[in-house]
């Protein structure tokens, strides 16, 4: 009855079907996006364009608003990112693990914030900056960028904490560890993988952020997409928006760099105690 | 080293009682045994003494020194967790460092501790691996060094080997008595495994319902258990309910002299303890050959089963009709033991 089953490697159809359609959905339009940054010309029908070259990429970098946009719009991203972590981490840990009154409502209350239309809240908020002379301001795009990810930077902590194994924290505190010293040397490591996953969105999510930048930072503060905007509304040349929309896609490039080396240390794996 | 004692201890959750005025002493180096039912209160009060539980009312000292006020991580206790806890984010030799570097032991101590404690556990050169790549049998050798590193005064174990098959479970609880014996260290070892607890044990406390209904050595537990709920929980036993009048209890047509004043009593009866003859007492509804001996049921009229340990099976056989000799009993009322043959 020894009969070894040969492990027979069967085709991974729905696999396949998955990344083609991936493929056809993001790629593509990466792709022609792109090609298109890099077309002198490209008139319609051909297929390709009929002259390749970097004139438009020359002609975008040139421009000194492109990049104290592209400047300015990391710059947003990673303090946001950073006052919203601060911010965030210590209070999603006490909606995981501490009970107090008004804990559900309040924890609600973030997710109602984005149940309703963003712009009229950002209308509303839009009124009180400005008595407060933030608008048109780095730290008022700052705060109305802070709102928005907050959701996120709530909820997605809150799941990892809740988590994390209590048992574990027990055990850190018999060995001799205080609150604090639990915190860092467990609670924080186990929740990390998934912790990351929020801090990621949320420095994207800014990066990309449009419609707080553009009504609380117009017209001093032009960050990545609001610029994209302006050049779109007032060039209707194709290859300035292709350019700034592969400019655009860079920290999603090093978010997904990130990503991939956080993903391949296995940290991924023992943080979920896989 | 340090002894452990437990004074009319209670913790009330909301509405539960878990543990209700429990009191203990467990000398230096005693291995004590709580073994009770589910929901008995026995990890609630291993917690109390961990520091991760507050009492409601009491006192429990190690050592003469009250520690009902220091949080867990100021205890002189080790405990082990039925999921053994380990930090799957640190391999095995960060697991057993973390509470050494807590305390600042130089490098070289941290690490000649540390191997000398996988040694201890068999777990020699294991150093290097990652939690997650154990056994669950090494897992909770891991647990077990992790307190042990830290020589705890008491050494604190919550069902450790709950999750393990049964050949595991006896092996590692054979290593836990011998490292115990060797280390000579204070423990409490939480089980609902009866087998366990009279294996391992100095002294077994039988709890229900979060109080002491017995404290012995295992062989007195089983003996003489002092209530009738010991005497169910411990081992195969029939309990039976009936009247005792002019010196005979009976319960429907089974009926033993039982000397003691008249009114109702529980009989408690070990199945070896108990011989058939040919009879009119009860009808045998099924005889089970275990080779080595026979297990009868036995019917009596108004529907109560009685179990006999019979020496050759083939004695006897379904549909007999049988009486009841008992060789030993234990007589109970009011909770108490009124009767012990002997
Ligand atoms: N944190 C808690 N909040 C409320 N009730 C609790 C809590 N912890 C335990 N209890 C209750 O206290 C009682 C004793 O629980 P405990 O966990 O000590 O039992 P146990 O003897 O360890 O049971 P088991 O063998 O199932 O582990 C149970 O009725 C349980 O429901
Ligand atoms: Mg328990």
């Amino acid at each position: 009855m020894a009969i070894a089953l040969a492990p027979k490697r069967r085709t991974d159809w729905i696999g396949l079907v998955f990344a083609l359609a991936l493929t056809i959905v993001i790629l593509v339009p990466m792709l022609v996006v792109i090609t298109w940054s890099f077309a002198n010309v490209w008139r319609f029908p051909s297929v390709l364009p009929q002259q390749f070259g970097l004139k438009f990429w020359q002609m975008t970098l040139a421009r000194s608003d492109v990049w104290s946009a592209l400047s300015l719009s990391l710059t947003l991203s990673a303090v946001v990112t950073a006052i919203s972590a601060a911010i965030c981490l210590p209070a999603a840990y006490a909606f995981a693990r501490m009970t107090f009154p008004g804990r559900d409502v309040l924890f609600f209350s973030f997710l109602a914030g984005q149940a309703f239309p963003k712009f009229g809240l950002l209308v509303a908020i839009a009124a009180i900056f400005l008595q407060l002379n933030l608008i048109a301001t780095f730290w008022g795009v700052v705060l109305i960028q802070l709102v928005g990810t907050l959701l996120f930077m709530i909820w997605i902590p809150v799941a990892a904490f809740q988590s994390v194994d209590r048992r574990m924290e027990e055990a850190a505190r018999d060995a001799g560890a205080g609150p604090l010293r639990v915190f860092w040397s467990i609670t924080l490591p186990q929740a990390a993988p998934t912790i990351f996953s929020a801090v990621l969105l949320s420095f994207v999510g800014t990066f990309y952020e449009t419609e707080g930048a553009w009504l609380i930072g117009a017209p001093q503060i032009r960050t990545m997409p609001v610029l994209m905007i302006s050049f779109i509304n007032n060039q209707p040349v194709i290859q300035y928006g292709a350019v700034l929309s592969v400019l655009l896609w860079i920290p999603s490039l090093i978010a997904l760099v990130f990503t991939r080396r956080v993903v391949n240390s296995g940290s991924f794996a023992r943080g979920f105690g896989g | 080293m340090s002894k452990l004692t437990i004074a009319d201890v209670s913790k009330i959750f909301s509405t539960t009682v878990a543990v209700d005025t429990f009191s203990l002493d467990v000398a230096d180096g005693e291995l004590v045994c709580l073994l009770g039912p589910s929901g008995s209160g026995k990890s609630t009060l291993l917690r109390m003494i961990g520091g991760f539980e507050t009492p409601s009312s009491g006192s429990i000292r190690i050592d003469d020194e009250e520690v009902i006020h220091l949080p867990p991580e100021k205890r002189p206790t080790g405990m082990v967790f039925q999921s053994h806890a380990l930090w799957t984010h640190m391999n095995v030799f960060q697991n057993l460092a973390f509470g050494l570097k807590l305390r600042r032991r130089p490098k070289a101590e941290i690490k000649e501790r540390v191997e000398a404690v996988l040694d201890l556990v068999g777990l020699k050169g294991y150093g290097s691996r990652m939690t997650t790549q154990l056994s669950g049998g090494q897992q909770q050798r891991v647990a077990l060094a992790r307190s042990l590193v830290l020589e705890p005064k008491i050494l604190l174990l919550d069902e450790p080997f709950a999750s393990l098959d049964q050949h595991l479970r006896e092996r590692l609880r054979e290593e836990v008595r011998d490292i115990q014996q060797r280390l000579k260290i204070t423990t409490l070892f939480v089980t609902h495994g009866q087998d366990e607890a009279l294996a391992l044990a100095d002294r077994i406390v039988v709890m229900r319902d979060g109080r002491v209904e017995q404290v012995a050595r295992p062989d007195m537990v089983y003996r003489e258990p002092a209530t009738p709920f010991v005497a169910g929980f411990i081992g195969t036993m029939n309990l039976i309910d009936g009247t005792v009048a002019n010196g005979t209890f009976s319960r429907a047509s089974f009926s033993v002299p039982l000397p003691v004043a008249d009114g109702p009593a529980t009989l408690a009866i070990r199945p070896e303890a108990l011989s058939l003859t040919a009879g009119g007492q009860g009808i045998i509804h099924r005889v089970t050959d275990y080779g080595t001996h026979g297990l009868v049921d036995i019917d009596l009229p108004d529907g109560t089963r009685i179990k006999s340990m019979i020496s050759d099976a083939k004695a006897f056989a379904a549909g007999q009709s049988v009486d009841l000799k008992p060789t030993a009993i234990s007589a109970y009322r009011d909770n108490a033991v009124i009767y012990r043959t002997r």
